[in-house]
């Protein structure tokens, strides 16, 4: 190998220019392949991080009522006219049993029953729509980090206290310390103090959400004893809907992962990946056709010298590796300083840019460029690399 | 023996209605001692004989033993690397690697075969470019020496495997008279020196009056050989 790289090297620096060209096409295809590649998925890790920071990862609920209609006996044509059944309030049967295999549960890191329901916040003349939330402050926290985001007073619920969102309270013009009348309708009705106000950036949930003790929230909601919902954290989140089936299977419930209920954001994220993968695609094909087109030029060039080297007794392997290593030389050196510039024009960005959010450049990324670029440039190089193998050593001596 | 060509033939364009046979049985055998020049009007069949003769081409009849080896069943591999240790080359052109200095030129044929060079060899390669009267121009670039000190170099490139046979193409028809004679001195010395048959390849008449056997080719057959090669050589 060592004369190969030896010839290699010396036909590298012998046309200078054309190899400096030629790193600098590639570093920059490069640059922009990890600049991209690193603001998109800093991007999409921010868009999932602020999704996933409101709601849990997989919500597992009673099964929804359905009309359960008698098979007819054989023979007889049945036609059925069936309205749908309106689905109330209804607990999950055995909950704590559910909870306890749920903790257990692989892939699951966190486990929340609620029980939730629709209420009226009323204060004075002002009425408000809201959706009362019971919760354990302990297992929750661990869904939601609401603490994070209280901008008055603190996350507490018990007997007779309520969390609010910043808008309702607003709304309802209270603080904290204030008292607000709950009311979910058929007489139920409860009178909380407000301990703190959250803000937990997306409008619906300030304006909506009233967390409450479990217990209180059982009794207002008339289920007693009953949770609707458990909210729960699984450790990968693109596994969510895998766990989510796999609970459904198991238990005969209703499960439902985040990716179902954001499909929207799913799928912006994928069509996002495709455009940078298209991207970073066509880069590296114009690079690849780069590093083709030069070394092509360097076989016409060296076709005399390739013909006395393959008289002299070296063999055509020979000279297609010398021709292969200059690729791969070609994209290792030039992928290298292409990361570099990438990581810079990642950190300018960070520093100068709009700032909404970080993007990080792992090594992982830039290791996956280097070897990928490499890789790129002994592929490119292997055309022009079989042409100089391929000369008769009799014709290319005669080339002019 | 060296060389030993047995009804030896080359067509062109084989199996097609122009195809034109060029050499036409040719018998020639070659000792070490040889020193001979193949002389003959151009289009007579001497660069092809030559080429054969260099395992940069196949004949398409005959056999040529080089070193006692038949070569006609030979793969692409394997006539390279007899030709890497059998054979020297010195072409019209010098053909130099640009990239590299006199020396590292000079040390090439056997660099592709064996890699980097031992302190040995490289010995061996100054002493040739002593030999050849360039051991101050060792570390120049080929670009930065004459005509001349090119070819000289090739000189010693062709000789550093110390091949049995160096093969000779108008080593001197691109060089003047007095750099042509030294050059045609040092293939004299090697000759006796290292023991490596010539065969010289010129349109010189002069030149190959000077060399100890000639053979003259003319239409692809071997119309006369001055000391054809005797067993007892």
């Amino acid at each position: 190998m060592w004369i190969e790289w030896t010839i290699a090297m010396r036909l590298l620096r012998e046309g200078r220019i054309q190899s400096t060209l030629i790193l600098v096409g590639i570093g920059v295809g490069v640059a922009v392949i990890v600049f991209i590649t690193a603001l998109i998925s800093g991007l999409q890790a921010n868009m999932i991080a602020r999704t996933l920071g409101t709601q849990a990862h997989v919500r597992v609920e009673a099964p929804e009522e359905a009309n359960r209609i008698a098979p007819a006996a054989s023979g007889v044509v049945q036609l059925v006219l069936e309205d749908p059944r309106a689905q109330r309030l209804r607990s999950i049967n055995n909950w704590q049993e559910v909870q306890a295999e749920l903790d257990d549960f692989p892939g699951v890191v966190a486990v929340s029953p609620l029980v939730s329901g629709p209420a009226f916040a009323r204060r004075g003349e002002a009425r408000e729509s809201v959706a009362v939330i019971g919760m354990d402050v302990a297992r929750y926290r661990r869904i939601v980090a609401v603490d994070e985001d209280i901008v008055a007073g603190e996350f507490r619920v018990g007997a007779g206290d309520a969390v609010i969102g910043r808008v309702l309270a607003g709304n309802l013009g209270v603080g904290v310390g204030d008292k607000v009348r709950f009311d979910t309708g058929g007489g139920r009705e409860a009178v909380l103090n407000i301990v703190g106000i959250f803000e937990l950036g997306v409008r619906e949930l300030d304006e909506r959400y009233a967390y409450l003790g479990l217990k209180q929230a059982q009794s207002l909601l008339g289920l007693p004893g009953g949770v609707t919902v458990i909210d729960l954290k699984v450790e990968e989140i693109f596994a969510a809907d895998e766990v989510a089936r796999r609970i459904a299977r198991r238990m005969s419930l209703k499960a439902e992962s985040w990716m179902q209920t954001n499909a929207e954001l799913l799928n912006a994220l994928s069509a996002q990946s495709l455009s940078t993968g298209m991207i970073s695609f066509f880069v590296a094909v114009s690079v690849a056709f780069g590093i083709a087109s030069v070394l092509s030029i360097s076989v016409v060039q060296h076709t005399r010298e390739i013909g006395i080297l393959r008289a002299m007794g070296t063999t055509r392997r020979r000279v297609l590796r010398v021709f292969l290593l200059q690729g791969g030389v070609f994209g290792s050196v030039g992928s290298v300083a292409g990361s570099f510039l990438g990581y810079g024009l990642v950190s300018a960005f960070n520093a100068f840019g709009p700032g909404l959010f970080e993007v990080p450049v792992s090594p992982r990324l830039v290791f996956a460029a280097v070897a990928l670029a490499t890789v790129t440039g002994v592929l490119s190089a292997a055309l022009p690399a079989r042409r100089a193998a391929r000369l008769d050593p009799m014709t290319a001596i005669r080339h002019v | 023996m060296v060389l030993d060509l047995v009804e030896l033939r080359k067509s062109y364009n084989v199996g097609r209605p122009t195809e034109t046979e060029v050499l036409h049985g040719v018998n020639l055998k070659l000792g070490r001692e040889d020193f001979a020049a193949l002389v003959g009007p151009s289009g007579s069949g001497k660069s092809t004989l030559l080429n054969l003769i260099g395992l940069l081409d196949t004949p398409t009849g005959g056999e040529l033993y080089l070193l006692g080896r038949a070569t006609s069943t030979l793969d692409d591999a394997d006539r390279t690397a007899l030709r890497a240790v059998a054979i020297g080359f010195v072409f019209q052109f010098h053909y130099l690697v640009e990239a590299f200095s006199a020396l590292e030129n000079v040390l090439m044929p056997w660099m592709v075969r064996h890699g980097r060079p031992d302190g040995e060899t490289i010995d061996w390669a100054r002493s040739l470019l002593d030999a050849v009267g360039l051991s101050d121009f060792a570390d120049r670039k080929p670009a930065e020496l004459s005509g001349g000190q090119q070819q000289r170099v090739a000189v010693a490139r062709s000789l550093v495997t110390r091949p049995a046979l160096l093969l000779a193409d108008e080593p001197t028809g691109n060089l003047d008279t007095r750099t042509s004679a030294s050059v045609f001195e040092l293939f004299r010395h090697f000759n006796a020196a290292l023991g490596c048959a010539v065969l010289l390849v010129t349109h010189d008449l002069h030149l190959a009056e000077t060399c100890d056997r000639r053979i003259e080719l003319v239409d692809g057959r071997i119309v006369s050989d001055s000391k054809p090669f005797t067993p007892s050589q």
